[in-house]
């Protein structure tokens, strides 16, 4: 089986968030970590070679430090590292990201691809699905369980309050949870071999089947208007109440700022 | 001498810190006031190859440096000085000297599961009359048919009770020198846990690392196999000088993460700590003491990197790791004792982890070679 694990290098949070004048992030200057639910499809990938045996390709794109958070996952355990890196992919939206990926994944074999739900920088949850549409095969999102059953995928869907059983037939694509499991820890010899294996580089002469208008900041439909960073909120106030005098209390609040 | 740590090592400490952080700091206290093992902790380090870091990959390890091993001893003992030293035994006392001076059968046999983290280690050279002068051994070994008998005992052994193999020194012969001097002849032996005839005496009530496995070791006619004679017969002394050379290596590092642990807390605790309507790390006291413990530590830490890339590179490093051993343990004590000061009464109390660490960090100065142990070391290879 071949799986092919789209992750992305996102800013840590703990780090604080900078932005370029265009409103786009200053991914340069920020410190960096594999995205969550990216991190928790490779842990699903990896299990999934450690059941049935795999070879497992992570894939990203980003600036050539993104070869970092490639280094990581295959000091976890993925076998193949790709960059797709170049001046034209910058300043990408969803469609322009996922048109890229997919012209990446083109040049692969696969049977499975897996991606986060979505990224901490960006919250779109767009990207999975999107080349699962340019690849022109099936896509089960938010999945909190994944098994294989001969050339098929059996995979939870998770919902608020339930969650679906879908099968669907390899190849296809799934985006996982955070919640879907707990990612294994790296090992460090794993580090000293990934820091001694290749990491393939590819630009936009490596991508098959997509077109420039598709690509890059002029390739996005949506354009960032303003981005600001969150306005911290107050500690709140905190009150200890038995619950019928804390109803009222909330309700009296919520009539004072004419909420209700 | 490169002062920047490549990439592959950066990568190294992030994981090393973020499984302290995550598994190791919640049970540190618990570890220190129970006095409780943490054998799901160490479950864990197995599972991530930490008991393996610096054995190479044929024999179950993870094909790594000495650095990248003193490293994670450091990120562990910055958390907690009790796991710390858990790896540091294990690995430099243990694995160590099978993977030096082991058979072939004797690696496959041992080494491979220690190094996977299937097995724990110890090593037992201290006796009760046998500390310092190492010569004092009275634990004896004699050959009979096909296997040796050990008799004796041997004190403060780290993981004592919890390993799994041991490395253990015995007398297996007294000679007569030029000089008409009796002198004691060392041999090493593997000994496996179960092995009739050895059994735990008492569990040390300790000042500090109070959830390491600190035991007697006892033997009553205890029978080993021949082929678990560790190097040659009658070498036994130099092969635990060596094994001591590179482990003070992990407790220079055990010593200098208690140390750069505490100056992170008492970093934390003076911006927060407001007295006379300010924070304390405003007073210009409190300001030079955090500057001279944050240049004492850099200073331990490139000592301690520098013995670890000579055991790499170097054939001997034992003036490298004395020094390293010697400052990082007096750096430990020092920082440590600072730490408590800055914090104060809350600094004397055991909810706060700079109290913990100032009584971890004493065991620093005395084993694997007491601080003049390792003057001594030093001054004899200057003035030899």
């Amino acid at each position: 089986m071949k799986i092919v694990v789209c992750i992305k290098q996102v800013p840590d949070t703990k780090g604080g968030v900078k932005f370029n004048p265009d409103g786009t992030l200053d991914r340069g200057a920020m410190l960096t970590i594999m995205n969550p639910d990216d991190k928790a499809g490779l842990e699903a990938a990896l299990r999934l070679k450690d059941q049935y045996g795999a070879e497992v390709t992570v894939l990203t794109m980003g600036l050539p430090k993104a070869e970092e958070v490639l280094r990581e996952a295959m000091a976890m355990g993925a076998d193949k590292g790709i960059l797709v890196t170049d001046r034209v992919l910058g300043g990408a939206d969803t469609w322009a990201t996922s048109q890229t990926l997919a012209g990446a994944i083109r040049n692969l074999e696969y049977d499975l691809i897996i991606t986060g739900r979505q990224a901490i920088d960006g919250d779109t949850a767009q990207v999975g699905p999107q080349i699962s549409e340019h690849l022109g095969i099936p896509v089960i999102s938010y999945a909190q369980k994944i098994e294989i059953e001969g050339d098929s995928v059996i995979v939870e869907r998770q919902f608020d309050d339930r969650y679906h059983v879908l099968k669907a037939k390899m190849p296809c694509l799934i985006t996982a949870l955070a919640e879907l499991n707990e990612p294994r820890y790296m090992t460090p010899g794993g580090i000293f071999d990934a820091y001694d294996a290749d990491i393939t580089v590819w630009g936009r002469a490596n991508l098959v089947d997509v077109d420039d208008s598709n690509l890059g900041l002029k390739g996005s439909p949506t354009q960032i208007a303003k981005a600001s960073d969150k306005v911290r909120k107050g500690a709140g106030e905190k009150v200890t109440l038995d619950p019928t005098e804390a109803v009222d209390y909330i309700v009296e609040k919520l009539k004072a700022k004419h909420v209700i | 001498m490169d002062f920047m740590l490549d990439k592959k090592h950066e990568m190294a400490r992030t994981l090393f810190k973020e499984f302290a952080e995550k598994e190791v700091k919640p049970l540190a206290q618990e570890v220190d006031e129970t006095e409780v093992f943490p054998r799901g902790t160490v479950e864990k380090m197995a599972k991530a190859g930490f008991l393996g870091i610096p054995v190479p990959k044929e024999y179950g390890g993870q094909g790594c440096d000495p650095l990248t091993y003193a490293m994670c001893v450091e990120e562990l003992s910055k958390v907690c000085g009790t796991t710390g030293v858990i790896v540091s035994a294990h690995t430099s006392l243990c694995c160590d000297p099978i993977q030096t001076y082991g058979t072939e059968e004797q690696k496959q046999k041992y080494l491979v599961p220690l190094a996977k983290g299937e097995k724990l280690g110890a090593f037992g050279l201290t006796e009760p009359g046998a500390g310092t002068d190492a010569q004092g051994q009275q634990t004896k070994a004699v050959l009979d048919g096909d296997e040796w008998v050990l008799n004796g005992s041997k004190i403060f052994i780290t993981n004592g009770k919890e390993a799994d193999i041991y490395v253990i020194f015995a007398v297996t012969s007294v000679v007569t020198d030029a000089k008409g001097r009796s002198k004691k002849m060392i041999s090493a032996f593997i000994v496996e846990k179960g092995t009739p005839g050895f059994t735990f005496g008492t569990k040390e009530k300790k000042m500090g690392i109070r959830g390491s496995s600190t035991y007697e070791l006892i033997f009553t006619d205890c029978r080993i196999p021949k082929e678990n004679l560790l190097g040659q017969e009658g070498k036994g002394f130099g092969i635990a000088m060596h094994t001591l050379d590179g482990g003070r290596i992990g407790i220079a590092a055990q010593a200098l993460g208690l140390a750069e642990g505490a100056l992170e807390r008492t970093i934390e605790y003076v911006k927060e700590r407001k007295q006379f309507g300010r924070a304390i790390g405003a007073f210009q006291n409190t300001q030079f003491q955090i500057a001279d413990m944050a240049t004492k530590v850099q200073a331990a830490q490139y000592m301690v990197y520098r013995a670890a890339m000579a055991k790499a590179t170097q054939k001997t490093y034992t003036v490298e790791a004395a020094q390293a051993k010697l400052y990082a343990a007096e750096v430990a004590m020092e920082v440590t004792t600072k730490a408590v000061q800055l914090h104060g009464g809350y600094g004397y109390i055991r909810e706060y982890d700079v109290e913990r660490m100032m009584r971890d960090a004493k065991i620093t100065e005395i084993y694997e070679g007491t601080s003049e142990v390792q003057r001594m070391v030093i001054s004899s290879a200057l003035l030899k």
